[in-house]
């Protein structure tokens, strides 16, 4: 056991042979206003990722997940907001980065899908001038080319009478269709990696699953590496080759898709997936929900944040906060967890 | 846009229909009523029964109004009571005067105004943001006559850069008006010295015309931009690495226009139609000045004409600003 107040440094989740596209170290975001105690919204996550590769980042809302990719792509603005550590892209610096050389990375480099595609889309432009200024502005398309090449996009994310639809406006389509709108816009550089930060969560169930397989077509196995940022454990099933499990600002469990879901070990990953309504389980059998609200949570610097909610809590969870360390089963491997009283297998 | 359009326009003519019931009736609701305003108050029933009978007051009120909507399509509103001159005429010699007035007070309201609204909400809690909130507010509380007196004062009798009242100087009295607009007039005339002269009458009065839609406009730049800003999709475009110009203008101040082009255009039929104490206190004369005049004076001919005037005119300023609307947001003109 480590002594009170020391810390024992983490595993970096994802890491794998060379350079990674994006790396992640010791990311730190502290929102602090005026008459208000500083919040910690991202407290000390490191990750990597692959370039081509396909990874989740899962957790509650407030959890800290969002926030880690806007501030990487430097889109958290600066007034009241703190940020540490450090986010390399290529062996880039990003958060040192001149603005106007992130400028011109962000939508070529690394393309967002955001949310809300109802919000997301400008209500007064086009959804063909929405296209074609992303690419005047970073392939120096003009005119009727840059328009050809938007109709291009618009087919390939699978919207029909794509000329048509270039004069849309998007109030007048649907939220599927906007969504779709958002991805072919931000495949439109071709970019190395792609964020989706809650791609299918303002969407119907039906449209959501299109959605993702729109996704899983265009981006997974392509060049393009893809971090899909999501609250629902099975969006991530049917996508990811790693999942980060995220709780209050930190990574708590890490692992390739396949044991995170056959070998949870991490009490707020097993909470999640027994939350997670199935269809082979019995009928009747209620859902059980994690007690508590993210809210409940020790700061990391006393102890286990989950702690408060957590069922196998045990005094060594408090004092110290735990490290990410290699799973059980899993010496060296890429199966982390940060917990001192890991879930045993079965129960 | 077209079908939009048509359709604005066409809702013109209930709105007009009503408002000439509510002229009408209001003439006639008012106390006194012309009878009193010509023969005073002590005319014995035979007069006023010769009067009423005169001016058609002894139909029926529905007869009366026929006759009264044949006159305004005809332009016919009879002729001052004061002046003895065709009521058109006075109100048509007197509206480019105000017009003038107003354009250039909204042109300094906007120019200035919108580009402080924007920089106060860029910098949201600097000192330029609180500066133009103060400034805001006290453009709002100060009473106009009371800045027209100080402009005047200060600016007119002090310094003498500026004239004190009037639209031209008293030596122009040989200029042509072919338009009415005199700092055109001076243009199209080709006589550069009298459209100068008549634009310094101008900015006084305009000065201090602009302060109350200076300070709306201020104030609802910086709100929108606020709000506009921290919207979903200029993230988005902040995502896409649109450079900062273009965020500023596609994205930020197209959609933050929608409700200052409201408060313009409102503040433009506002000062159309009310411009009544600048025009006194720089002693423009405007058609303001000119129906104040005529309320005290019980010129019901040009009381009634001119309340029916300035309403088509907010009428049609309030139809240029749906248009716009619909020019600037495509949710309006497609739905």
């Amino acid at each position: 056991m480590t002594a009170p107040g020391t810390t024992v440094a983490d595993a970096v989740p994802g890491a794998g042979a060379g350079t990674p596209l994006l790396e992640v170290r010791d990311l730190r975001v502290t929102f602090s206003s005026r008459g208000r105690r500083p919040v910690k919204a991202v407290d000390g996550v490191s990750l990597d990722v692959a370039a081509g590769s396909t990874v989740g980042i899962v957790g509650e809302s407030g959890s800290g997940k969002s926030v880690t990719s806007l501030a990487a792509l430097g889109l958290l603005g600066k007034r009241g907001v703190s940020i540490s550590g450090s986010v390399r892209f290529d062996g880039e610096d990003l958060l040192g980065m001149p603005e106007a050389e992130l400028r011109a990375l962000r939508g070529r480099e690394i393309a967002m899908v955001f949310q809300d595609p109802m919000s997301s889309l400008n209500p007064v432009l086009s959804v063909g001038r929405q296209i074609t200024e992303i690419l005047e502005r970073h392939r120096g398309l003009k005119g009727q080319d840059a328009r050809d090449r938007a109709a291009e996009l618009l087919v390939s994310v699978g919207i029909g009478d794509a000329v048509r639809r270039l004069k849309s406006y998007p109030h007048q389509l649907s939220g599927g269709m906007r969504q779709r709108v958002m991805i072919a816009m931000a495949l439109a550089c071709e970019p190395r990696l792609l964020i989706a930060d809650e791609p299918t969560t303002a969407l119907d169930v039906t449209i959501s699953a299109q959605i993702l397989e729109l996704l899983r077509e265009l981006v997974v196995g392509s060049q393009t590496a893809l971090v899909l940022i999501t609250h629902d454990l099975g969006v991530v099933a049917g996508l990811c080759d790693q999942v980060h499990v995220m709780y209050s600002g930190r990574i708590v469990e890490s692992a390739p898709r396949r044991p995170l879901f056959a070998d949870p070990q991490h009490p707020y990953t097993t909470g999640l997936l027994a939350s997670v309504p199935r269809l082979d389980q019995a009928r009747g059998v209620p859902l059980l929900p994690i007690p508590g609200s993210p809210s409940d949570t020790l700061p990391w610097a006393e102890g286990c944040a989950f702690a408060p909610r957590c069922s196998r809590q045990v005094p060594e969870c408090l004092g110290a906060p735990p490290a990410l360390l290699p799973a059980r089963g899993a010496a060296g491997g890429p199966h982390l967890v940060r917990c001192v009283n890991p879930v045993q297998d079965g129960s | 846009m077209l079908r939009f359009a048509a359709r604005r326009v066409l809702l013109l003519v209930p709105i007009l229909i009503g408002l000439s019931i509510l002229v009408f009736l209001f003439v006639r609701a008012l106390p006194g009523g012309p009878e009193t305003a010509l023969l005073g108050e002590n005319a014995t029933p035979e007069r006023v029964a010769q009067v009423r009978e005169l001016y058609g007051l002894d139909r029926p009120v529905y007869e009366q109004y026929v006759s009264y909507v044949q006159s305004v399509l005809s332009l016919d509103f009879g002729t001052s009571i004061t002046t003895r001159q065709p009521v058109v005429e006075e109100i048509a010699r007197r509206f480019p005067g105000t017009v003038e007035l107003t354009v250039t007070a909204m042109i300094i309201a906007v120019a200035v105004g919108i580009p402080l609204g924007f920089v106060a909400a860029r910098r949201y809690g600097s000192w330029v943001d609180n500066l133009s909130t103060a400034g805001s507010l006290l453009g709002i509380a100060i009473p106009v006559f009371a800045l027209g007196y100080l402009l005047k004062y200060f600016f007119a009798i002090k310094l003498g850069w500026f004239p004190t009242q009037g639209r031209e100087g008293s030596l122009m009295f040989r200029n042509e008006h072919p338009t009415g607009f005199y700092v055109l007039d001076g243009i199209v005339t080709g006589n550069p010295e009298a459209a100068v002269d008549a634009l310094r009458h101008l900015i006084l009065p305009a000065l201090a015309l602009a302060t109350i839609p200076l300070a709306f406009i201020t104030r609802i730049t910086r709100a929108s931009v606020l709000e506009v800003t921290g919207e979903d999709y200029v993230r988005t475009a902040e995502a896409k690495g649109m450079t900062r110009s273009v965020i500023t203008r596609r994205h930020i101040l197209r959609n933050a226009m929608l409700p200052i082009v409201t408060v313009v255009g409102l503040q433009t039929g506002l000062l159309l139609s009310g411009a009544v104490l600048t025009e006194t206190v720089f002693a423009f004369d405007g058609i303001g000045r000119f129906l104040a005049q005529a309320v005290f004076a019980r010129d019901f001919p040009v009381i009634q004409a001119g309340i029916l005037f300035l309403a088509v005119i907010f009428v049609l300023v309030n139809l240029l600003v749906d248009l716009s609307y619909g020019l600037l947001d495509p949710r309006v003109r497609t739905r």
